[in-house]
């Protein structure tokens, strides 16, 4: 496996040059393989994880996970209609889920009615889609793998031990 | 009357020096708040995963409270003898052939107190943990110190055990993978030093806390070689692999009338191990082993770094094979482990173990624990560097 990719996937947060002595290679050898993973599709880009609740990170607070139910075409299946949903920029993730629904969407923007807007204008309007039920998020406990508000790394471990 | 409080204190326990560790534990105490980098811990740097933690508030919130089986509880002595026969190949029965003890210390002792008559010789290989030497003291025994060395990893050989044996030597401790050295041995070996134990009928008292954290090759129980497991005890506990320090919860297997003797000492003496921390090893056993397998990958590359790191800046460090501690040979730089040590701190705020600590035969060493997130490791290796060259202008 690629050694960059593992290191990825085991989700530490390090820099190139702290992925290349982790690996044992140098910063260019981790920018190839980088730009090799980006190149076969497997590494998309980095972006922050951020705790959305605090005031300096509000410029895209409001975020929404729809149920959508839609009608798979023939021939596209539901390929062609998720695709049309996850091109608009309000959409952060989209997923074909089994179940009562078909397409589970997450959204975000900067207020509640730019979100309903999106939803009530542009998602439930598409010919295909036959209904959908919005769900705001009202706070945040772990996101993307981080715990918001307890920290348990912070802890009194002593700094000698036998 | 002398009014001296000290002369209340038992003798052996006078004499008994404080562990190494202490002073420097306070010099770095005292630098708190100053960004000190602590490679000085002896235990993981991950929480004890939170299905475990999870389980043990569950079984408060059911109110066990109570005393368990002075053995301990009988459904965590079963996972506990399944998991020894699937991990180290050796089969004991849950009824009486496992005790669960308050951590690997505990256990230990029961061990020395159970098995070592006043003047009897116990042989253990050093550098080593703290506490083995002092804990043969606490029970009137003779320890003989057998030596290991860098250029074999230092892994434990029967030539240096035939070498310090002794006539009348009665028990030999060992500690494979070991903590500071992170030595261990080969099948190999191990059998070699098998066959001299069967030789000289030394009963063998194998901690293997760091056996889970063995990097190359597969770890070895001594108990599983034949004609061996008649006389060993395996000693185990939960603390490294499931990072479970805090909880103090390990055990012990054996021969039935070895482990009803440490059974005594351990009745009267502690009663039983903790309930809330036996709920908690009960769950690690039945549900971490993918928990033990990912903080073990992130150890593995962890080591490859750090050493790697120590070498390139002129610090001798073998391949520790297993545990999580670096061991890397300072006398290049003209410094003893000592000096090394309180340099570092001082200087550039590292914080490693000085080697004497690990009894006589660590001299020259120092022990630099890598159980520490990537960046710290980094950051601590580029100021050990600083370091090691500013000592060379």
């Amino acid at each position: 496996m690629n050694p960059v990719l593992k290191l990825l996937i085991d989700g530490g947060s390090l820099t190139t040059g702290q992925l290349a002595q982790v690996a044992g290679l140098t910063e260019a050898e981790v920018n190839q393989h980088l730009e090799q993973l980006r190149r076969e599709g497997i590494f998309l880009g980095w972006r922050p994880v951020l705790d959305l609740s605090r005031e300096a990170a509000a410029a895209l607070a409001v975020r929404a996970v729809i149920e959508v139910k839609v009608t798979p075409e023939r021939g596209g299946g539901f390929n062609r209609l998720a695709e049309r949903i996850a091109r608009f920029d309000e959409v952060e993730s989209c997923y074909l889920v089994s179940g009562g629904y078909d397409l589970l969407v997450f959204v975000r923007g900067a207020t509640l009615q730019r979100v309903a807007s999106f939803v009530s204008e542009k998602l439930s309007t598409i010919e295909g889609v036959l209904s959908t039920s919005t769900h705001f998020m009202l706070r945040c406990y772990k996101e993307q793998g981080f715990l918001l508000g307890t920290d348990d790394s912070q802890t009194q471990r002593l700094n000698v031990a036998p | 009357m002398s009014t001296d409080a000290q002369r209340w204190v038992a003798g052996h326990i006078a004499s008994l020096p404080k562990s190494g560790i202490r002073d420097f534990f306070e010099l770095v105490a005292k630098m708190k708040g100053q960004d000190v980098i602590s490679l000085g811990v002896g235990e993981p740097d991950f929480v004890t995963p939170w299905h475990v933690r999870e389980a043990a508030i569950y079984a408060l919130e059911r109110g066990k409270t109570y005393y368990t089986s002075n053995l301990g509880m009988i459904e965590l002595r079963r996972e506990i003898s399944t998991y020894v026969e699937q991990h180290f190949g050796v089969a004991y029965r849950p009824e009486d052939q496992v005790i669960v003890t308050v951590g690997v210390s505990e256990a230990l002792d029961l061990a020395f107190r159970a098995f070592c008559n006043p003047g009897d010789k116990v042989m253990f290989h050093q550098p080593c943990y703290v506490s083995y030497h002092p804990s043969i003291s606490l029970v009137h025994g003779a320890g003989i110190a057998v030596p290991t060395f860098a250029q074999d990893n230092f892994a434990l050989t029967a030539a240096a055990l035939r070498a310090a044996w002794q006539p009348g030597a009665k028990i030999l401790m060992l500690n494979l993978p070991c903590n500071p050295t992170g030595g261990t041995c080969t099948r190999g070996q191990l059998e070699e030093i098998a066959a001299f134990c069967r030789e000289k009928d030394l009963l063998v008292l194998s901690d293997e806390i760091y056996s889970e954290l063995t990097f190359e090759g597969t770890h070895t129980s001594i108990a599983s070689l034949p004609g061996m497991a008649e006389r060993t005890i395996f000693l185990h506990g939960f603390s490294k692999a499931f990072a479970m320090t805090g909880w103090r919860i390990g055990y012990a297997c054996g021969p039935a009338p070895l482990i009803d003797a440490m059974m005594k000492v351990h009745q009267y003496a502690m009663m039983c191990a903790s309930i809330i921390a036996q709920e908690g090893a009960l769950e690690a056993l039945k549900h971490g082993w993918d928990n033990v397998v990912r903080m073990r990958e992130q150890y593995h590359r962890r080591r490859d770094l750090i050493v790697r790191r120590l070498n390139e800046s002129g610090l001798a460090c073998h391949l520790p094979r297993g545990s999580f501690y670096a061991f890397p040979d300072i006398t290049a730089t003209g410094l003893s482990e000592k000096d090394f040590s309180f340099g570092l701190l001082q200087q550039h705020k590292v914080a490693v173990v000085p080697g004497l600590a690990f009894g006589e035969n660590g001299r020259g060493h120092v022990r630099a624990c890598f159980a520490t997130a990537y960046d710290q490791v980094i950051e601590a290796c580029d100021r050990i560097d600083r370091f090691v060259q500013g000592l060379r202008k």
